[in-house]
């Protein structure tokens, strides 16, 4: 049995060590706003946060958590820069599909919060493991920025 | 004044579809429920009582179902229910398009309520209600969801939004001309009482369907045109919107499955002990050409899979290999028989008094759909029933496959459609409902299917490879005297029909684009020499222009070259007859700076087309480096895609598209050896990323037309204006697709 | 002058028959029968199983997707290409007909079962110090395997190297005569060391440069080698190239998980031999190794330019999720590719996210001014198989053209392991082509 805290409550999981998060997250606690994408870190989909930095729960073992707190993508729009980043989503109208979203808005909070005034070249640095088939691109980057003004 | 329905251009109605007897066929029924269907008029047949089968709720709304709905339900896209709750049933599957939102907006504009208003779901299959006119099928693709539903959508609002002004009148007692409507409530102007919709809904039910429906004057939109948030979206930035990857029903197990991975091979034996032996598995399912291992988490499914040593009888296609196959193209297009697609003028003269002739060769891949949501189905197969969650294109399609499957009636398979994360066209084929059926089939519990993105990549099925030969005559003046194109490929319609396409039948996917440009040629031919490969294909986004228009603007450019004249004064030169193309060419030129001093090594490029009833002219500015890298500058579009009926998206679908093109131009080819595909993921398919992508302009045209399909418009846009602006910044003109980068590092 | 010339007449003969007789006197088969106290039974194919793994026979034994020892992994040389065969007890086209004292000729003489010479690719002059007891229970384990039916591919040499016979002379050099014989000055720990590093493990077929006749040159032991295209590091006490540096935890965690804090992971054939077979050691064995390979004297001095740099500067200037500000100015084709496709799980401060095994501090590879291991496994990638499951990491080959992977691979080793690499596209073409 692990245990792990997720968005603030706890949860006791049966699951094999070796379990990405991602499976874990998805088919066992029932979050499903945290995406399968790939499966192999390359798309991004998949991120969450594990004590507020960016992790790519696909390859990420469950025994690996910890006691270290989860947050997903139903959870962060409780943090500040998590709540501005999903109202500059909306306000400039980012996202098409969505399914890649999840993981969009989870590492530009993630940036926002280390940095809160990022450049182009901190936005690339950020966002470039994050990939979106629809080509939300430049809007992701005015969001970020709007997101950096509030 | 307000205009009465005139014949729209894309020839959903008829005069006579207005007729009382035709409207007579859609009152069938009466009592609580007044049905009628003021849905693809041609097609419009009512349900009986109790016919109409359920509507599920996806993505937020409620879980009242169709049979049980009381309330006003005039036709098949609206529910006003007595609580005062308005439910929109789209006709089209979303996407990432925004035709929730597109389509919400024609049904609101006439039905006066505000988008804030409103709930929508997904129409459930059924060919009658929500056939789209232009495909002929309950199907979304092609860009011809706006196109479609422009004039019904808002004759749907319109009349129920007439029928509910009359309920009020009829209340008070009073001229229906002397109320309007405005946020779901009728007002009497003069004593100022208003009646909410909801309080109308039994009275409105009893009201006679108008024969003239009167539509609004553009000038008096409230909605179209403006500038409108997408309803879907809230959803999609907090993790609440559930695709059907994320459906999660009591008792449900979850499948991996591994299929031969020789194109068309089958499943000799496997020994499935050391599957079930990995804690969490529940089942292993053998289907004739995989193997599905059932667990309680995608996981133990995936742990099970891997445990296995499956023996694959790889039958007759193990050496099935993508250069063959471009081989075979090759030979096809030189000495096989081409199937006419379109002439115009004296093409023989035309070369006997070209001063010159330029031509080439092009050649296109295979390309992966590669949607973000990877493949998935789930399934319950009931002795009485067939169950399916999915987000599908074509929901009917699903319908019919499961029923095939299941020896079921349609009626008895439910087919519940959900966001979708990515379509492409890939969503808008089977194979996967009828996998995911043969092995729901096998088990008792609902069973989700999900197959890993590398089986998603290596079983999808692909856009076709074409080979390509075009050739011009050139007057003295450098100006066309003669274009031909003879396009070489499988086709998508033959692979897509159950008894194929015959011989000697055009597929018309597979010239258009070329067949008709926005150009004044004084002959044109264009055939096509069918050549299927031996793997199946699809339609992928942008259709036949994403495959001709990189051809014929990458030529276009060839010739101005030959002419000696600039790429953009030579297309000005060819649109005497296209006002509405030379407007985006222009506007898109003038906005990117067209002709401005570059550094070396940088070019612009353009490109231009008219598809899906829309305009796009695009310019790309690129540099590249003396390594061969291409870094992207500066992307200028200009577009007239009619009436647009929301700018955001209209302004979102250009720069999506574009940038899901650059993809393929880049770095998308799907290649097989030894009847295997040799892509397996984003690591070896791969996609443009933020840090490629440079600022990005798109200037609208205003237009008073008929609104044109713009979600394929950017795609088709992307590989030529970059060959183009490649072509002037090195001179190296790259006529196969993905552009080869090694070609262009300086040696 | 006539008795001058008949005598040397008589040598030429001599040695012509002398020579004939080498070559062409079958090779005896020895009886063998089992020393006193070997198991038997399950316990000797436990014993077996363990030895097998510790020599890592199924590593050349299997095909890619094919049956595990059922052969046919081609080795391709530059004359030709040479097949493992099938192992599996079939009678026919494995090696169910086998005699122990067939099977322990093999071993240890590198001769097949109808007396042919076999190819040195068959690391007998390792096998050759296994004991004889260790060979026979090697040979029950595999004995308890399922049979496949599996021909193995003709091999496709080149005259004169398809002329078995020849590896006589090759032996003759090369082939240790004696089985393993423990250094009684040494501690039981070291002995037992050498003997799995030596014998069982093979690790000098990789480590050990090889000299122009294929001959493992132990005057360099343990020096590092290149074949393939992957470089086989420099394992012997240097402090600069080899594990001098290297604490013994560090040692046992990378032979054992593939990977060592701040010592980065194993890929390429070193991956596939924790994968395979290292990390199903005994802690006490693992520990045995690493006690002997302390012994080896230091071989070879790096240069400055490809001593691990511990503590590069750029990893201090750089926080996991972003490089140094004059990288990010920069804004480089690798610097680039990197944070596109890389940085999600190797992170930037070299400390490695999701898996410790993507960390590339002090990883050689990355320190390696000729990119020679990292070129490779950013072409084809890696795949360790853990004791806490598969850590992976995918091609880039396939999507990467030749100057990309050169401007990440040079854009790596600046960063991670503070040189100043100038790796060419060219060398990235060189790299595709093994």
């Amino acid at each position: 049995m692990i245990s792990l805290k997720i968005n603030g409550q706890s949860h006791d999981v049966d699951v094999p060590g070796d379990m990405p998060l991602l499976w874990v997250l998805r088919d066992v606690v029932g979050l499903t706003g945290t995406k399968f994408g790939c499966g192999i870190a390359q798309c991004g989909a998949c991120t969450v946060h594990i004590d507020g930095k960016p992790v790519r729960s696909c390859v990420m073992n469950v025994s690996a958590v910890g006691d270290r707190p989860i947050t997903t993508v139903e959870a962060v729009g409780e943090t500040p820069a998590g709540k501005k980043v999903q109202e500059a989503w909306l306000d400039l109208e980012v996202v098409q599909c969505g399914y890649c979203q999840s993981g969009q808005v989870m590492s530009a909070t993630a940036l926002l919060t280390r940095n809160p005034r990022p450049s182009d070249a901190d936005i690339d640095a950020a966002m470039a493991g994050n990939i979106c088939r629809c080509g939300t691109y430049p809007r992701i980057r005015a969001a970020i920025k709007k997101a950096a003004e509030v | 004044m307000a205009k009465k329905i005139s014949g729209p251009s894309y020839g959903l109605l008829e005069p006579g579809d207005l007729s009382v007897t035709s409207r007579r066929r859609f009152l069938q029924g009466g009592g609580a429920g007044l049905l009628m269907g003021f849905v693809w008029l041609r097609n419009g047949k009512a349900w009986a009582a109790g016919e109409e089968p359920s509507l599920k709720v996806i993505g937020g709304g409620d879980n009242n179902g169709g049979n049980t709905f009381q309330g006003f339900q005039p036709g098949g896209f609206i529910r006003i229910a007595g609580d005062g709750k308005i439910t929109f049933i789209i006709p089209n599957t979303e996407m990432g398009q925004g035709i929730y939102t597109g389509e919400s907006m024609l049904i609101a504009e006439e039905l006066e309520v505000g988008l804030d208003q409103i709930t929508v779901i997904p129409a459930p299959p059924n060919e009658q209600l929500y056939q789209q006119p232009i495909l002929k099928s309950q199907a979304t693709g092609g860009s011809t969801s706006i196109r479609g539903a422009w004039i019904p959508l808002r004759q749907a609002g319109a009349a129920a939004r007439t029928m509910l002004v009359a309920a009020a009148a009829a209340r008070w007692g009073v001229p229906a001309g002397e109320c309007t409507a405005e946020r779901a409530v009728v007002k009497h102007g003069p004593t100022g009482r208003t009646l909410g919709y909801g309080e109308l809904v039994d009275d409105a039910s009893k009201q006679t369907v108008p024969a003239d429906i009167v539509l609004k004057d553009p000038k008096d939109f409230k909605l179209v045109g403006k500038p409108a948030k997408r309803i879907d979206t809230p959803s999609k930035v907090n993790g609440s919107a559930l695709y059907g990857i994320d459906v999660r029903l009591p008792g449900m197990k979850i499948a991996a499955v591994e299929v031969c991975p020789v194109v068309d091979g089958k499943l000799k034996d496997v020994d499935t002990r050391p599957a079930r032996a990995v804690p969490g598995v529940v089942d292993v399912v053998k289907l004739d050409n995989a193997v599905a291992v059932i667990g309680d988490h995608f996981w133990a499914a995936r742990q099970g899979l891997a445990a296995l040593d499956i023996n694959w009888d790889n039958g007759s296609k193990e050496n099935v290999s993508t250069q063959r196959i471009v081989e075979d193209l090759k030979t096809a297009s030189e000495v096989g028989k081409p199937v006419m697609g379109r002439t115009v003028g004296d093409v023989a003269a035309g070369f006997r008094n070209a001063a010159k002739t330029v031509e080439a060769v092009y050649q296109l891949p295979f390309l992966a759909h590669a949607t973000m949501e990877p493949i998935n189905t789930t399934v319950h197969v009931r002795p009485d029933a067939c169950e399916i969650w999915v987000g599908t294109q074509a929901p009917t399609a699903v319908q019919k496959a499961a029923a095939d499957l299941t020896g079921l009636p349609v009626e008895k398979v439910i087919v519940n459609n959900y966001m979708i994360g990515g379509g492409f066209g890939r969503r808008l084929i089977a194979d996967s409902i009828v996998q995911a059926v043969n092995i729901a089939k096998q088990v008792s519990y609902p069973v989700k299917v999900i197959w890993t993105r590398e089986q998603d990549i290596k079983h999808d099925l692909f856009r076709p490879a074409y080979y390509d030969h075009i050739k011009a005559g050139l007057g003295a003046d450098g100006m066309p005297t003669v274009f031909t194109d003879r396009v070489t490929g499988g086709s998508v319609l033959g692979s897509y029909l159950p008894k194929g396409l015959p011989e000697g039948v055009l597929d018309t996917d597979a010239i258009e684009g070329a067949a008709e440009t926005p150009y004044d040629f004084p002959a044109t031919q264009v055939d096509w020499v069918r050549k299927d490969p031996p793997i199946k294909v699809n339609w992928w986004r942008g259709v036949g222009p994403t495959h001709n228009v990189f051809v014929v603007e990458s030529f276009i450019d060839e010739m101005a070259q030959a002419a000696g004249k600039d790429p953009v004064e030579y297309r000005r030169a060819l649109l005497g007859k296209n006002p509405r193309a030379l407007a985006v060419l222009n506007l898109a030129a003038e906005k990117a700076g067209w002709g401005e001093k570059l550094p070396d090594r940088t070019g612009r490029g353009i490109s231009l087309h008219d598809s899906f009833g829309s305009y796009l002219a695009v310019v790309l500015e690129t540099s590249v480096s003396p390594a061969g890298e291409v870094k992207l500058r500066r992307i200028t579009a200009a577009v007239d895609c009619g009436i647009n009926i929301n700018p955001n998206s209209v302004k979102a679908q250009v720069e999506g598209g574009f940038v899901f093109g650059l993809s393929a131009a880049l770095y998308n080819g799907i290649t097989l050896a030894n009847g295997q595909v040799e892509q397996n993921n984003f690591n070896d398919y791969r996609q443009i990323r933020i840090n490629e992508i440079p600022p990005f302009e798109v200037h609208i045209v205003a237009s008073g037309e008929n609104p044109g399909g713009l979600g394929e418009s950017g795609t088709v846009s992307a590989a030529p204006s970059l060959g183009n602006a490649i072509f002037a910044a090195t001179g190296v003109r790259l006529r196969t697709l993905p552009f080869d980068r090694e070609e262009l590092r300086q040696k | 002058m006539k008795r001058w010339g008949l005598a040397l007449l008589a040598v030429i003969v001599i040695l012509i028959v002398a020579v004939g007789a080498f070559l062409f006197i079958p090779h005896r088969l020895e009886e063998v029968s089992a020393p006193q106290g070997m198991p038997t039974g399950q316990a000797l194919v436990q014993r077996g199983e363990y030895l097998a793994r510790a020599a890592d026979c199924v590593a050349c034994h299997t095909a890619p997707g094919g049956k595990q020892y059922a052969g046919g992994l081609p080795f391709k040389l530059p004359v030709g290409t040479i097949y493992a065969p099938n192992i599996t007890p079939d009678k026919r086209s494995g090696i169910g007909d086998w005699s122990d004292a067939e099977f322990v000729r093999a071993m240890h003489h590198g001769v097949g079962k109808n007396g042919e010479d076999l190819y040195p690719a068959f690391p007998y002059a390792s096998y050759a110090l296994m004991t004889t007891e260790d060979a026979l229970a090697v040979k029950a384990y595999l004995f308890t395997l399922a049979p496949v039916q599996a021909d193995t591919p003709a091999n496709t040499l080149k005259f004169p190297f398809d002329q078995r016979r020849l590896m006589r002379f090759w032996k003759l050099l090369f082939l240790p005569g004696h089985r393993f014989q423990p250094d009684n000055g040494k501690s039981p720990d070291v002995n037992r060391g050498a003997y799995l590093v030596e014998a069982l493990a093979h690790c000098g077929e990789c480590h050990t440069p090889r000299n122009f006749m294929y001959g493992l040159d132990n005057a360099h032991k343990f020096a590092g080698a290149v074949t393939e295209g992957w470089k086989a590091y420099n394992i012997t006490s240097s402090k600069t190239a080899g594990l001098g540096d290297w604490s013994d935890q560090q040692v046992a965690d990378y032979l054992s998980t593939g990977h060592a804090d701040k010592r980065g992971s194993a890929a390429g054939n070193m991956g596939e031999a924790v994968s395979l077979s290292l990390r199903h050691l005994t802690p006490d064995d693992i520990r045995s190794m690493v006690a002997y390979l302390r012994t080896i004297p230091s071989q070879g001095t790096a240069t400055t330019e490809s001593a691990v740099d511990l503590d590069p500067p750029a990893l201090k200037a750089s926080t996991p999720y972003s490089p140094t500000p004059d990288e990010l100015q920069d804004a480089s084709l690798g610097l680039q590719i990197f944070q596109s496709a890389c940085a999600s799980c190797h992170a930037w401060n070299g400390e490695g996210l999701q898996s410790p095994h993507a960390a590339l501090i002090g990883s050689q590879t990355a320190n390696d001014p000729e990119g020679t291991n990292l070129i490779q496994v950013i072409l084809r990638g890696a795949k360790l198989e853990t004791n806490q499951g598969t850590i992976a990491m995918p091609a880039f080959g396939k999507a990467y053209s030749d100057a990309e992977i050169a401007a990440v691979s040079n854009y790596v080793i600046a960063h991670f392991g503070n040189k100043k690499p100038a790796i060419t596209p060219e060398d990235v073409a060189k790299a595709r082509a093994f």
